[in-house]
């Protein structure tokens, strides 16, 4: 029984941390969809968006403003951060490319994301800087069933709460609204989108925007778990598997690769790890990411490209 | 060409002519040493206060004393990024720079002196590694350029089996017992694990091994191991966000921080602030007696550096770190001090620093005239003992300070040492090294 009740503690926990994942995907996702561009930035944008916010907070806190007012206006102040980021962005690095191929704009957002970094450290500093918006206590859930019950951390829960919001939202942003349509025009072709009168520039700074506000949530919630540090960007990197599995273009796909990668990565450390060593985890969600790539190269949820010679 | 052309170049030919001749007359007498750091990146939060600290010292010896007996110092920082290959590319860029090149290196990485051993011996260019670096270089014989002063990790591995020791009743209580290690997977975070073995064995306790994949920033399953095996005593190995992210996590799975001793390099500001009351009670073992706190050479510090603007230090200044940094940068200089009794009051070359480097005696007196009382205890390093020192303590967390809890561990030579003289031993025949006689005066 206790054998069991370890290997649901790790399953759930995996799981949870995946949707934590799946929170910095969907950052990627939107731009993809929107843009068909790979942003490489999306770490920075994380770790900018997180600067912002507990900066802007302890200097409310400093200045005596109450808990709750300093929480709303450092939400404020970080977005608006972001969406003057999204249209630095849209204005000088990915507008004058319009129309070139998918790795230029890549190899745009890759200097982006250095120009991103070391601004967002100038800013606001390059200590680790404590957040504290969740619990980050943990419940002990079958205690009569297990011996030793179940750990399940608070603040894991409030991100599969969070990010399963932002999904429904998103989704309904997608296929509901005038610029979500518009998006999925722009993704498809720039060109043709533009030719029946979808501002493109316009389109882009939303989904940069969007992508950005997704980063700022990304960033409460590492934040809180780690601390907003430099270390924080490294979570793009947690990020790839988990697109490669779900699909590029798909925002389910980024949950449903996430809960894969988690669960897949926390399980092989756990029990196939002390056969080889330990410390596998990092590596083994590439693995996974790779036998998918094998099977079905677009991932799980992604759209088949089928291009006509 | 027009006036203002011809103005300009006059100009510029001008500024030539007159910068040269300075340029030419300040490189004499100046002693080059390399300073790599590491400000940018996943593990800036450690290296800044460090590299802070090194570089305010060389002001203050500048600044304070015109130089090292009159040879000023001339330094320049190299950014590693804690990265192997950016230390390496920094190490050749830099090794030739100055009248008589690099004095020393110091890379604040295990990995990269690793890479830098065999090199620095080729070169003949002293690595100096205070607390950490390959623990087997504490035999000179073998490694004649490294000098891992103060404690390698196979001392920090049995002082702070000491400590776990005296916290649990006396070395037999040891027996049965299970102590994990979070380590750094990496070359340092492996180094203390053959010291570990050998005490296993020796007292009867079962070790653990759990590594985290850098940068560490995901460790819930390390810690959920940790939660279902119970070890009595976590010890951690872990540098940069790795030390935050271990403490928050044994807070989540609700083991006890006062069981968890870091390294001494899991014992600063940076890797408690994130985990805030979370932290308290976190224990980690200080290098020798150098805790955070100001002493008498901080207020030199302040006369002779901060008061001209040229400090360089924030909320760090006098921190565990920055502190460390400055004891790493007045070892090197005493090394260059002792040189100069034999090679005169000039630049010297790495080869002859080495020399003062190795017979580099810091008393306690010198300590208090250098105005570093009470950060370090003696230091004499000798051609088989490049460690020089062995010596910590074990401080605690209290939510705002480091608070020192116990006396002054010293490592025993008897559980390091066999395994020192093997691995040097297996080293020196694997490089085709013939070891010096130490008997003999060098």
């Amino acid at each position: 029984m206790q054998e069991l009740g370890s290997f649901l503690e790790v399953l759930i926990s995996g799981l949870l941390a995946g949707v934590l994942y799946s929170l910095v995907a969907l950052g990627f996702v939107l731009i993809f969809k929107a843009s068909g561009v790979f942003n490489f930035a999306q770490g920075a944008m994380v770790l900018l968006a997180g600067l912002a916010l507990v900066r802007s907070l302890d200097f409310l806190a400093h200045h005596g403003f109450p808990g709750w007012l300093a929480i709303v206006l450092g939400f404020v102040f970080a977005g608006l951060v972001m969406a003057l980021c999204a249209f630095f962005v849209q204005r000088y690095v990915l507008g004058p490319l319009i129309n070139q191929n998918a790795l230029t704009m890549f190899m745009a957002t890759i200097g982006a994301t250095f120009v991103i970094e070391g601004v967002a450290q100038f800013a606001f500093g390059s200590e680790v800087y404590p957040l504290r918006l969740f619990p980050t206590d943990a419940w002990i859930a079958g205690e009569g069933l297990f011996p030793g019950g179940i750990l399940i951390n608070k603040l894991d829960v409030w991100g599969g709460v969070i990010a399963g919001l932002l999904v429904i939202a998103l989704a309904m942003f997608f296929q509901y609204t005038k610029t979500g349509r518009a998006l999925r025009a722009v993704a498809d072709d720039h060109a043709a989108a533009q030719s029946v009168g979808i501002p493109i520039d316009w389109i882009w700074f939303v989904v940069w925007l969007v992508a950005g506000l997704v980063a700022l949530v990304a960033a409460a919630i590492w934040g809180t778990k780690l601390g907003v540090q430099f270390s924080i960007t490294f979570l793009a990197l947690k990020a790839l598997p988990v697109l490669i599995i779900g699909g590029f273009t798909s925002v389910p796909g980024a949950i449903i690769g996430g809960l894969i990668v988690g669960a897949g990565e926390k399980l092989a450390e756990v029990y196939l790890g002390p056969f080889i060593g330990g410390g596998i985890e990092y590596w083994f969600a590439y693995v996974l990411a790779l036998a998918v790539l094998m099977v079905r190269p677009q991932g799980l949820y992604g759209e088949k490209i089928i291009e006509r010679i | 060409m027009s006036m203002k052309a011809l103005k300009l170049a006059l100009a510029a030919v001008g500024g030539m002519v007159i910068a040269s001749p300075m340029a030419l007359a300040q490189a004499p007498n100046e002693q080059f040493i390399p300073l790599l750091s590491y400000r940018t990146g996943a593990y800036a939060v450690n290296g800044i206060p460090w590299a802070n600290g090194v570089s305010d010292y060389f002001n203050l010896i500048n600044e304070r004393d015109g130089g090292i007996n009159g040879v000023r110092i001339a330094f320049e920082e190299c950014e590693t990024g804690y990265a192997t290959d950016k230390g390496v590319e920094c190490y050749e860029r830099l090794k030739g720079k100055g009248a008589t090149g690099a004095a020393f290196f110091n890379p604040l990485s295990t990995g990269i002196t690793f890479a830098l051993t065999e090199k620095t011996l080729a070169d003949k260019i002293p690595i100096i590694t205070m607390g950490y670096g390959r623990a087997d270089s504490k035999n000179g014989a073998v490694f004649a350029w490294n000098f891992p002063f103060l404690g390698t990790y196979w001392s920090g591995a049995d002082i702070a089996m000491q400590h776990v020791a005296k916290e649990m009743g006396g070395e037999d209580k040891l027996k049965g017992k299970k102590i994990a290690i979070v380590y750094h997977d990496s070359p340092y975070g492996k180094e203390p694990i053959p010291t570990l073995q050998v005490l296993a064995k020796k007292f009867g306790f079962t070790l653990m091994e759990l590594p985290v994949t850098h940068p560490g920033v995901e460790q819930k399953s390390t810690w959920l191991q940790i939660r279902q095996n119970r070890p009595d005593y976590v010890l951690l190995w872990g540098w940069g966000v790795m030390n935050g992210t271990s403490v928050k996590e044994a807070a989540a799975v609700a083991y006890p921080r006062d069981k968890v001793i870091g390294v001494w390099w899991s014992g600063a500001e940076p890797d408690v602030a994130p985990a805030g009351d979370q932290a308290i009670g976190y224990k980690a073992l200080t290098l020798g007696e150098s805790g955070a706190g100001e002493y008498a050479v901080h207020a030199a510090l302040k006369q002779h550096v901060y008061a001209k603007g040229k400090g360089i230090a924030k909320d760090d200044f006098a921190q565990v770190l920055y502190n460390r940094g400055m004891i790493n940068a007045m070892l090197g200089i005493e090394g260059i001090r002792k040189a100069m009794t034999r090679y005169g009051n000039k630049p010297l070359t790495g080869e002859q620093i080495r020399w003062g480097l190795e017979n580099l005696d810091l008393t306690a007196e010198r300590i208090k005239e250098l105005g570093f009382a009470g950060m370090l205890t003696p230091v004499k390093i000798t051609c088989n003992d490049h460690e020089g020192a062995r010596s910590a303590r074990v401080q605690q967390w209290d939510g705002k300070q480091w608070k020192m809890i116990s006396d002054m561990y010293t490592a025993r030579q008897e559980n390091t040492e066999p395994l020192v003289k093997e691995v040097s031993a297996k080293y020196a025949e694997e490089k085709k090294i013939t070891a010096r006689d130490c008997s003999k005066p060098d």
